[in-house]
């Protein structure tokens, strides 16, 4: 059923079959009814009705491609582990503070809690490794087929692989997560309380 | 569901951490063991719940309105009265009023009522008090909680169960523990010293090769020094039927220090040095934080010997970070000092802890140790057991004459302490130059895995080898019980009646078995309570029931908290004395139980061991 524009001996084929059918079975007189007044042919599906009969014409799909879809994160996962930092390491304390006038050893001290702690944190939460099992530095090949999300070809990239080139840095890739589950009633964009001390 | 048990289960119920491990029964075969740790689920912040191997001992109890609805909900409760692990314990740091820590120390503190609200110790009055007792039925809840949330097909209650105590409990502080489980919801379970947990654990970390690594006439230390005490054993390796065997010979007394009190030492100097040199005082909460810092600091001192010196930093605790914060360093000469020579001096076999007498006001806190020397600790434990392999078959002519204290063959070391072998090293070398100072070859350390899980997996083994898989040591109480009887003397004015002691329980009794009555008869008064005097022995081996004794040493009995009878009314009348013997046991659980049984019938009173729980 595939024809649209049937040609003229075909059309007096159609109105002479047409003309009996229109008379006779009742189900096709419906159908040219609803032709008559501009809907489509067919009844609308009952739901018990194959999908297979339903015709979804493929250049339609192909003209309204949609389109590419853009994920943004839940923000909780975000909070837990900005408040996860905070805990753990003071992060949001020395991130937001002014650096301008603070002596460099009074930086390094307060460095040390941050880089102890958010250490902590990651390493608790986060199994963390290396992409590049070889050294910084050292020349490596890169075999045809490989993960484009794995490996950032830079400089001159040109020709086909497999490519030959210095490893510059290694990658991180994240192999396991497990973030503390949270309680419904819980706010996690209060990433630390303020204190009150009762004397 | 059926009722033979899937899983064998180890719980360490520690001073400062608990931890449980199991074993699955189905897919175990002899030595062949499959075992695991339980993940406990536990709030780590506000309304943040993690998963970790360790549960904190620690019990917060909020006020009203103080935390956000649902801060504290766990899986299988929604909003508990009280907090439980790591969260108790960051909030105690910053609220020490209201956090209850060490309750297990507290648990076996003869001189305060164990079942009274008596903690958090010296908190206001407005806060609300538990027992000792109540906060270890709180831990051990929230543990049979967190199996039934993994294991919902097998309840803890139909499992092979094993809880660990000190080997130095008493017996009323071994009670109160099985009670606690009991209470808890634990009805099948036993107790298992924690030495031995360690031993086991060693023992599974073997494999199948561990009596390659010992043999018949070893002596084995165990040295466990865990978070809040230090608990020493000896495990002597005797033959059976050509089959090497373990006996647990002897215990030490209950000291209380731990690693705790090594990194709180260590903050203490550190905090002077600020206190001098930055002229800057420090709260308590800054005293936390640089005891952390200082446990770290000494981690990497230990374990690097190229490392001199390790910064640590007071963060502020306003959000000023850069500026507030206070920054020092631990050297590797202060460790050195303060931990090796402070904790494991360099001590002769004769060397004995430095006691004070102790004024009357300290007994409302815990007894801490007074002498923090751990090796003098040692000494006195070996000294004191010198006659322990006496009577042991195998061991004969052992020990060389004149030997002034017990020679250990091999030491095994238990506790996260001793993951520095700095430390392990310095009591290997103190021991080993008390044996040679007598002729004796040097110990040999067990290696073994050190871990903070250790007591757990050993513990879950042994509910293992309960059941016919696999090795057992075989104890038997440490000490021999008696009553104190006041003799028939005419009174002199100013002097206390003489007490004799009356031995109602030898030396070794084992599980599930029970000792004839003692025959000394002791009047009770018919529906009132009344208190006798009880003391034990770690060292009169060869003490009998019925056993009289008119004077003792001062180490050779040690006095115990009072135990309590009380005749019920019926069928007498009040105030009727009526003569009664006593009869000792040991229960399954491990657990000692004393009866009062009357000349005539066939009636059998319970007496307690722990008075104060129902005198006060």
């Amino acid at each position: 059923m595939s024809d649209d524009n049937p040609s003229f001996f075909a059309r007096i084929f159609l109105a002479w079959v047409a003309y009996f059918r229109t008379l006779f079975d009742a189900d096709f007189a419906a159908g040219v009814v609803r032709l008559r007044e501009g809907g489509p042919a067919l009844p609308p599906p009952k739901e018990e009705e194959a999908p297979a009969e339903k015709p979804k014409p493929e250049k339609e799909a192909k003209k309204k491609e949609p389109p590419p879809v853009l994920k943004t994160a839940g923000p909780e996962a975000a909070l837990q582990l900005l408040g996860l930092l905070q805990r753990e390491g003071r992060f949001v304390d020395f991130v937001e503070e002014d650096l301008a006038d603070a002596a460099d050893e009074d930086i390094g001290a307060a460095a040390r809690v941050v880089h102890e702690g958010c250490r902590k944190a990651l390493n608790e939460h986060f199994t963390i490794a290396p992409v590049h099992a070889s050294e910084e530095g050292e020349r490596v090949t890169v075999e045809e087929g490989f993960d484009a999300h794995e490996i950032r070809l830079t400089g001159n990239v040109v020709g086909d692989p497999p490519f030959e080139g210095e490893l510059t840095h290694r990658g991180w890739k994240v192999t396991d997560v497990s973030l503390p589950k949270m309680s419904e009633g819980h706010d996690p964009h209060v990433i630390a309380a303020a204190e009150v001390e009762l004397s | 569901m059926s009722d033979e048990p899937s899983y064998a289960v180890g719980i360490d119920l520690g001073t400062t951490h608990c931890a449980v491990s199991y074993v699955d029964l189905d897919l175990s075969e002899g030595e062949e063991v499959a075992q695991h740790v339980l993940p406990v689920p536990q709030t780590v912040s506000p309304g943040s719940v993690e998963s970790l191997d360790l549960l904190p001992s620690f019990l917060y109890l909020p006020k009203q309105g103080e935390l956000a609805e649902g801060d504290l909900t766990l899986p299988w409760e929604k909003a508990p009265a009280f907090a439980v692990g790591e969260i108790a314990r960051t909030l105690g740091t910053k609220t020490p009023i209201r956090v209850v820590s060490s309750a297990k120390s507290w648990l076996c503190h003869g001189g305060v009522d164990r079942r009274g609200s008596i903690l958090p110790h010296g908190a206001p009055e407005e806060v609300p008090k538990v027992s000792p007792l109540q906060a270890s039925i709180l831990y051990l809840e929230h543990l049979r909680e967190a199996w039934e949330a993994k294991h919902p097909e097998a309840p803890l209650d139909e499992q092979e169960v094993v809880i660990t105590v000190p080997a130095s409990f008493d017996p009323a502080a071994r009670e109160l523990t099985a009670e606690a489980a009991r209470e808890a919801g634990f009805e099948q379970m036993v107790l298992l010293e924690e030495p031995q947990a360690a031993l086991y654990s060693w023992i599974q970390g073997t494999g199948t090769e561990w009596r390659d690594h010992v043999q018949l006439g070893d002596v084995i230390l165990v040295v466990d020094v865990g978070g809040g005490t230090t608990d020493l054993s000896l495990i002597a390796v005797a033959e059976q039927d050509g089959t090497l065997e373990l006996h647990r010979i002897a215990v030490g007394d209950h000291i209380l220090l731990g690693g705790d009190n090594m990194d709180l030492a260590l903050a203490v100097a550190v905090r002077a040095k600020i206190e001098e040199e930055k002229g800057k005082k420090l709260d308590a909460w800054q005293l936390t934080a640089l005891t952390h810092g200082c446990r770290q600091a000494k981690e990497t001192l230990l374990s690097d010997p190229e490392v001199d010196a390790v910064p640590v930093v007071v963060p502020s605790r306003g959000s000023k970070l850069v500026g507030g914060s206070i920054r020092s360093e631990l050297t590797r000469e202060e460790v050195e000092r303060i931990l090796v020579e402070g904790f494991f001096p360099e001590v002769e076999a004769d060397a004995r802890p430095k006691t004070r007498a102790r004024g009357a006001l300290t007994q409302l806190g815990l007894p801490y140790a007074q002498d923090a020397g751990i090796t003098r600790h040692l000494a006195a434990f070996l000294g004191k057991q010198v006659g322990a392999t006496e009577d042991l078959e195998g061991f004969e002519g052992a020990l060389p004459e004149g030997a002034t204290f017990l020679h250990p063959t091999a030491i095994l070391f238990n506790g996260g302490v001793f993951n520095s072998s700095l430390l392990s090293g310095r009591v290997g070398e103190v021991v080993n130059g008390w044996l040679e100072a007598e002729g004796a070859a040097p110990a040999r350390v067990l290696e073994g895995a050190k871990l903070d899980v250790a007591v757990a997996r050993g513990a879950a083994y042994y509910a293992y080898a309960r059941r016919g898989q696999g090795v057992r040591i075989r104890g038997g109480t440490a000490q021999a019980y008696y009553v104190g009887v006041e003799s028939a003397m005419p009174a002199v004015p100013g002097m206390e009646p003489p007490i004799t002691a009356v031995c109602i329980a030898p030396f070794g009794i084992e599980e599930g078995s029970e000792c004839d009555p003692a025959p000394q008869e002791l009047g009770l008064v018919v529906g009132e309570p009344v208190e006798f005097r009880f003391f034990g022995s770690s060292v009169r081996r060869d003490d009998g029931v019925g056993q009289v004794l008119e004077r003792w040493d001062d180490d050779e009995l040690e006095e115990l908290p009072e135990i309590q009878a009380t005749l019920p009314a019926e069928g007498r009348t009040p105030g009727e004395v009526v003569p009664v013997r006593l009869r000792a046991g040991v229960t399954e659980v491990g657990t000692l139980r004393l009866e009062a049984i009357p000349r005539e019938g066939h009636e059998r009173w319970k007496v307690e061991l722990d008075v104060r729980a129902s005198g006060d």
